[in-house]
Order: C-alpha cells, then sequence, then structure tokens
C-alpha cells in the first residue's frame, strides 16, 4: 500500500465520519463544525487528486466564508432544538430504507468493476511545473464561456432574490433620517396650523 | 478556439432578455410606486421585441455554438417564441391582483425575466451543464416569486417546500449527470450520444446515472412519485405566481426532457421508455384520482398539471418525431388553457378575497355569462372535449403511442381522462346549475377582460383549426 492510499483511506474515513456527525449531532452549532471538518477533509482528497485549485477554493469559499456566516445564522438564531428534532424517530424507518437502498445500489455500480483500472486507464500524474489553476482557467473563459455567463447571472438573481425578500420598510419602524431632520426649517415645517371641524365621536367599527 | 463575433448571431435573444432584465432592475430603482406602471410597461414590450428578434434570429437549419453548449433550431425558436407570448399573458394577468394585493414591485418582473432567461437557456442546452444551468437559473427565480408574498404564511411555506424539494431534485439530476460523465467522459449532448453508441446498452453505469436524470427530470416536470411538491405550492403560491409557474415552465420543462432524453441519451431509449411509461400512468391515474377530492380549485388544477404532465411524458416516450411534436403541441397548450383557467380565479379574486373555493365558482353564470362561457372552454379543453383545441392535443398524443405499439398505454390515458372529465365538467355544472352564493358583479380591467375573451376564443379557434399550430410544432422537431 503506497502512502498515498493510507493517505487516502485515513481522510475518507474522517470525512464519512464527521458527515455522520454532521446528521446526528443534537447542537447545530457541533454540526456546523462538523460540517467544516468534512470540507476540510474533502478538500484534502482532492488534493490527493491533483485538483489542488477545487481543493483551495473549497476551504476559502465554503470553509471561510459559508460556514463562518452559517455558524453566526446558527449562534444567532433562537432554534428550538427539540422542535428540529421532533419526528426523527418516527421518520428514521423511512428514511433509513431510502438512504440504505441508494447507499446499496451505489455500492453495486460504483465501484471497481465498472471503474477499475482496466476500464479507465490511470492518468499520468502531472510533471512539477504543471499549474492545475492555468489549466482551469484557459477551459473557463473559451470552452466554457457561455455556462460561466450563466452561472453570474444565478448569482446575480440570488441577490436580487435575497435583497428581495429580506428589505422591507417596515411601518412601525420610528427611527428618523438625519439628513432630512437637519434640513428643517423654522416655522412652516415645525408648526402647522390646521383649520378642522369639531370631531365627532366614531362609533369603533 | 477562434471568437468570431457571427458565433453570437444566435444568442442574441437570450442577451436581449438579460439585458431587459438587468435595465428594467435598474430604472426600477429610481422610480416611485406611482410609476411602476412603467416597469411592467418595459417589461412587456421588451417582451414583444423578444418575439421579432428570435424570430428574425431564426433560420431553418440547426446551429451549435460555444464549443457545442448551446443549440439554435426549429424547436428552440418555437418554444422560445411561446415561452414569451405565454409570459406576455401571464404577466398582463397577474398586473391587476399584483395590484391589489400590494405586491406590485419591480422584483416581480425582474424575477420574471430571470425566468424566462433560465427557460431559454433550458430550450437551447446542448449539454448537461448548460441544461442544468438554466434550470437552476428559472428554479431559484421560481423560489423567490413563490415567496413573494412575504407576509403571506402559507407562502413562505411554499417556498421553502419547493425550495427543499426542488435543491434535492437538483441534487439528483446532478449526480446522474456525473455518473454520465463518468462513463462517457463527456457533458456535450452530440459526444455524449456517440459514445453511448460505442458502448451499447449494457453499461450498467449509463442505465444507473439515467435513472438519476429521469427522477430528477420527474421532480422538475412534478411527475408521480415525485409530485409532492406542487400541490401545496399551488395553493401557497400567490395566484398570479401559480399562474405564472404552471405556463410557461411547463413547456421549458418539456424542453429539458427532450433535451435530455432524446438529443443527449437517445440510444438509451429502451430504457428510458419503460422509466416514462410508469411515470406517465401513474402521473395520470394520480394526478386524475386525487383532482376530483379537492375542494380548493387551485389544489384542483395543480393535479390536473400533474395529469397533464403524464399526457406529455407520454408523447416523449413514444421516441418518434410524431410523438415529439405532438407532445409539444401538448406542452404549449396545456400552457395557454392553464394561463386563462388560472386568469379567471384571477379575475374573480379581489383585495382581501381570493376565488379558490370551488363553492365561489356557484352561478358564475349569472354574474358574467362572458366569463362563465370562458371559464367553460378552458375546461373543456383541459378535459379534452372538442372541439376545443385540448381534444386534438391529446388526439395527437394518443395516436402517436397507439403507431408505436403501445396501444395499453393510450387506454390507460383514454380512462384516466375520462376519470378526470368528471371535476372539469363538474366546475362547469357549479357555474351553470348552481345558485350563485354572491351575487356582485365581476369587474375587471380592461385589458384583462381582452386578454382573457382572446385566450378563450383561442381555445375554440385552436380547435376548429388545429393543422397551423401542429404544422409548427411538425417543422420545428423535424429540423
Amino acid at each position: 500500500m503506497t502512502f498515498e492510499k493510507i493517505l487516502f483511506y485515513v481522510f475518507s474515513v474522517i470525512l464519512v465520519l464527521s458527515a455522520t456527525m454532521v446528521i446526528t449531532r443534537r447542537d447545530p452549532v457541533h454540526s456546523a463544525l462538523f460540517l467544516v471538518l468534512a470540507f476540510f477533509t474533502s478538500a484534502i482528497l482532492w488534493m490527493l487528486l491533483e485538483a489542488e485549485f477545487l481543493a483551495i477554493v473549497l476551504v476559502l469559499v465554503y470553509v471561510g466564508a459559508v460556514m463562518v456566516l452559517f455558524l453566526f445564522v446558527v449562534m444567532m438564531l433562537d432554534t428550538d432544538k427539540a422542535a428540529m428534532r421532533a419526528g426523527f424517530v418516527k421518520m428514521m424507518p423511512v428514511g433509513l430504507i431510502v438512504a440504505g437502498t441508494m447507499a446499496f445500489e451505489m455500492f453495486l455500480i460504483v465501484g471497481p468493476q465498472y471503474f477499475g483500472l482496466d476500464k479507465f486507464a490511470m492518468p499520468a500524474p502531472h510533471p512539477a511545473d504543471y499549474s492545475n489553476t492555468e489549466e482551469l482557467g484557459r477551459v473557463l473563459y473559451t470552452v466554457y464561456m457561455y455556462p460561466v455567463e450563466i452561472a453570474a447571472v444565478i448569482l446575480l438573481v440570488g441577490i436580487i432574490a435575497a435583497i428581495g425578500l429580506t428589505m422591507r420598510k417596515r411601518p412601525d419602524n420610528k427611527s428618523l433620517d438625519p439628513s432630512e431632520q437637519v434640513k428643517v426649517t423654522k416655522g412652516t415645517d415645525r408648526i402647522r396650523v390646521v383649520k378642522m371641524a369639531s370631531e365627532i365621536k366614531q362609533e369603533a367599527k | 478556439m477562434q471568437f468570431e463575433a457571427s458565433n453570437l448571431i444566435p444568442v442574441v435573444p437570450e442577451l436581449f432578455i438579460l439585458s431587459l432584465a438587468c435595465l428594467v432592475l435598474v430604472i426600477d430603482l429610481f422610480i416611485d410606486d406611482e410609476q411602476r406602471i412603467f416597469t411592467y410597461a418595459l417589461t412587456q414590450v421588451g417582451l414583444v421585441f423578444a418575439i421579432f428578434i428570435t424570430l428574425s434570429v431564426g433560420q431553418t437549419e440547426a446551429q451549435i455554438v460555444f464549443d457545442g453548449s448551446y443549440i439554435r433550431d426549429g424547436m428552440s425558436d418555437v418554444l422560445k417564441v411561446s415561452i414569451y407570448i405565454v409570459t406576455i399573458g401571464a404577466f398582463l394577468y397577474s398586473k391587476e391582483y399584483l395590484v391589489e394585493h400590494g405586491l406590485f414591485k419591480g422584483e416581480y418582473y425582474v424575477l420574471g425575466l430571470f425566468a424566462v432567461l433560465g427557460m431559454m437557456v433550458m430550450v437551447s442546452a446542448q449539454s448537461f451543464l448548460t441544461a442544468y444551468l438554466g434550470l437552476e437559473l428559472l428554479s431559484l427565480s421560481l423560489y423567490a416569486l413563490v415567496a413573494f408574498d412575504r407576509d403571506s404564511k402559507t407562502g413562505s411555506e411554499a417556498a421553502m417546500k419547493y425550495f427543499v424539494l426542488g435543491a434535492i431534485a437538483s441534487g439528483m439530476l446532478l449526480y446522474g449527470i456525473s455518473m454520465i460523465y463518468g462513463a462517457t467522459g463527456a457533458l456535450n449532448f452530440t459526444t455524449v450520444t456517440t459514445a453511448l453508441m460505442g458502448t451499447g446498452m449494457e453499461d450498467i453505469v449509463l442505465v444507473f446515472g439515467l435513472v438519476f436524470v429521469v427522477i430528477g427530470l420527474a421532480f422538475k416536470l412534478g411527475a408521480v412519485p415525485f409530485h409532492m411538491w406542487m400541490p401545496d405550492v399551488y395553493h401557497g403560491a400567490p395566484t398570479a405566481v401559480a399562474q405564472f409557474l404552471s405556463s410557461a415552465p411547463k413547456i421549458a420543462a418539456f424542453a429539458l426532457a427532450m433535451r435530455l432524453l432524446v438529443d443527449g441519451m437517445l440510444p438509451l431509449h429502451s430504457d428510458w421508455q419503460q422509466m416514462l411509461v410508469i411515470l406517465a400512468i401513474l402521473s395520470m391515474a394520480l394526478g386524475n384520482v386525487i383532482a376530483i377530492a379537492q375542494t380548493n380549485i387551485k389544489r384542483m388544477l395543480a393535479y390536473s398539471t400533474i395529469s397533464h404532465v403524464g399526457f406529455i411524458m407520454m408523447g416523449i416516450l413514444a421516441g418518434t418525431s410524431e410523438g415529439y411534436s405532438a407532445s409539444m403541441f401538448y406542452a404549449i397548450i396545456y400552457a395557454v388553457t392553464s394561463l386563462g383557467a388560472f386568469g379567471i380565479i384571477i379575475l374573480l379574486s379581489k383585495k382581501g378575497f381570493e376565488a379558490e373555493n370551488l363553492d365561489d365558482y356557484k352561478g358564475l353564470h349569472e354574474r358574467s355569462p362572458w366569463f362563465a362561457a370562458m371559464m367553460m372552454l378552458f375546461m373543456f379543453s383541459m378535459a379534452g372535449v372538442p372541439p376545443t383545441v385540448g381534444f386534438w392535443a391529446k388526439l395527437f398524443v394518443l395516436d402517436a403511442v397507439v403507431s408505436v405499439e403501445l396501444t395499453w398505454v393510450a387506454l390507460v390515458g383514454v380512462f384516466f381522462s375520462i376519470i378526470g372529465a368528471f371535476y372539469y365538467i363538474r366546475i362547469i355544472k357549479l357555474m351553470y346549475f348552481d345558485k350563485a352564493e354572491n351575487v356582485l358583479p365581476v369587474i375587471g380591467n380592461l385589458d384583462t377582460r381582452i386578454a382573457l375573451s382572446v385566450n378563450g376564443v383561442l381555445m375554440l379557434a385552436l380547435g376548429l383549426f388545429p393543422a397551423a399550430l401542429l404544422t409548427i410544432c411538425v417543422r420545428a422537431i423535424g429540423s
């Protein structure tokens, strides 16, 4: 067994274990931290595949940005842990059957008999000065230009949707706009004389 | 690869819609609530322009650009134009509803335009990657639209369900695509097809990938047993959004199925045919039977959509160009009919009142004979009663299925259509033979009323002269 193979198995085991922990931990913060671990180990697996750019991006984007934000949200929200776990036992048999079937099917298909070295030749290792990043960049803006543009539009839609759904002027918001406030002039802006008829008390509807 | 500006010509419609969406987004920032009508007008005019652009860019022979990621052919032209028209209709009907419910905002049109862009990308996809990205663009816009009424609890719940299930479906689809990529080493439909021809049928990895692709597709189409999200989403979403959701995206879903299964994996036809037979029969059975038990018309139409999806699949599974064009005809007709049926719901809904219960349709004939007649046409068309166009749509699909020796599938289809006719005709019975519970006259804006009348008469006109549209579909598939 080569050293790389040992590394692969060690990190795969950590990955599977941490992924299991993500869904079984009671505390969402713990789950999120285990998810960070899962991302790290899968980044290392990608590194073993010589996909170093993707590995680094996974750590930078997912661990560095997404998960930190996610932890923020989890810590800010007052999650009802009991409610989140309600129905877990009831749903578990169905979930286990579905997941078990899928795992069994994958086990049958995704194995050496279909993806073994006799079917797909081992890719030749790249020389030391080979730049994964450069190769990706080369195809990303030529062959895959159209998909990249669409992906950009998807991100734009994400921004619009997020802002559109969360930003609102609340009618009960009593805060004042200072720039409007300082513009006030003496006289008409401060006092308004209203002439009106004497009020008649209305019947409450 | 050399860059040539002429390669961009087939993509001009997409570029135009993208620019239009960005323009609407920016302009909308600078106008007041009272001038919001300008955003609406700009969107509608832009969509009308897009029809002309698509038609003028269209030629007879297919063009593949962007290293095989994008295709422009007869089918994409026809489907894009019908998506524009259906979207224009949906925006037209929804205006009044949005104004009354305080949802008349620029984001609605921006997200709608991005959804149209996503549909166009799906329609013109020539690789698994672009098909997936188009689907995501469409779905993301739709999730946001379903949640558009932020104060509505059912709306948020529906959006959440739609989002979670949609994400699972996307995951399934991607997993299937990754298997196919693993087995063939390509994402491009042309290369995948060539690779599939070489390996033959016994490659179990391909079938494994195909299963996941079909599951992902069935989720997005809303075929049984992957339909659970549809009734809740239709019920929870604002009626205007449900209308949009039930019309144009169905055309795009048909296109996606065509691109993935026919363009991408035609050599696996005998495998996906069996899967589609199961999905189609289950959809027609469950959709039609459960729709009978519904008292909410939006839920009823959701189940009716499920059954119509079964019919659309039935045409595709025939695997002949006759079947594809019949299915395309069906998808377009269904979108237009559904647009009209939801249009009537919108017309009857007023501020603070949703005409979503079947009882609200009692005695509609007394309140407005003309719109009761229109609703009758929509219902007859959905049920497939001649002389409305729905009859021809069903006939062409059944004919295509019978001609490939799958008569039993056609018989099952007919059987469940007859069951389905019950709940469509029940609405007609409620409208004409029951006493009205409220006698308020039906009032609507002039544009809504004209659009509904045109839409209803179209059901009849296309039913009397179905040949024109059918010829367009046949020619589009043939090219």
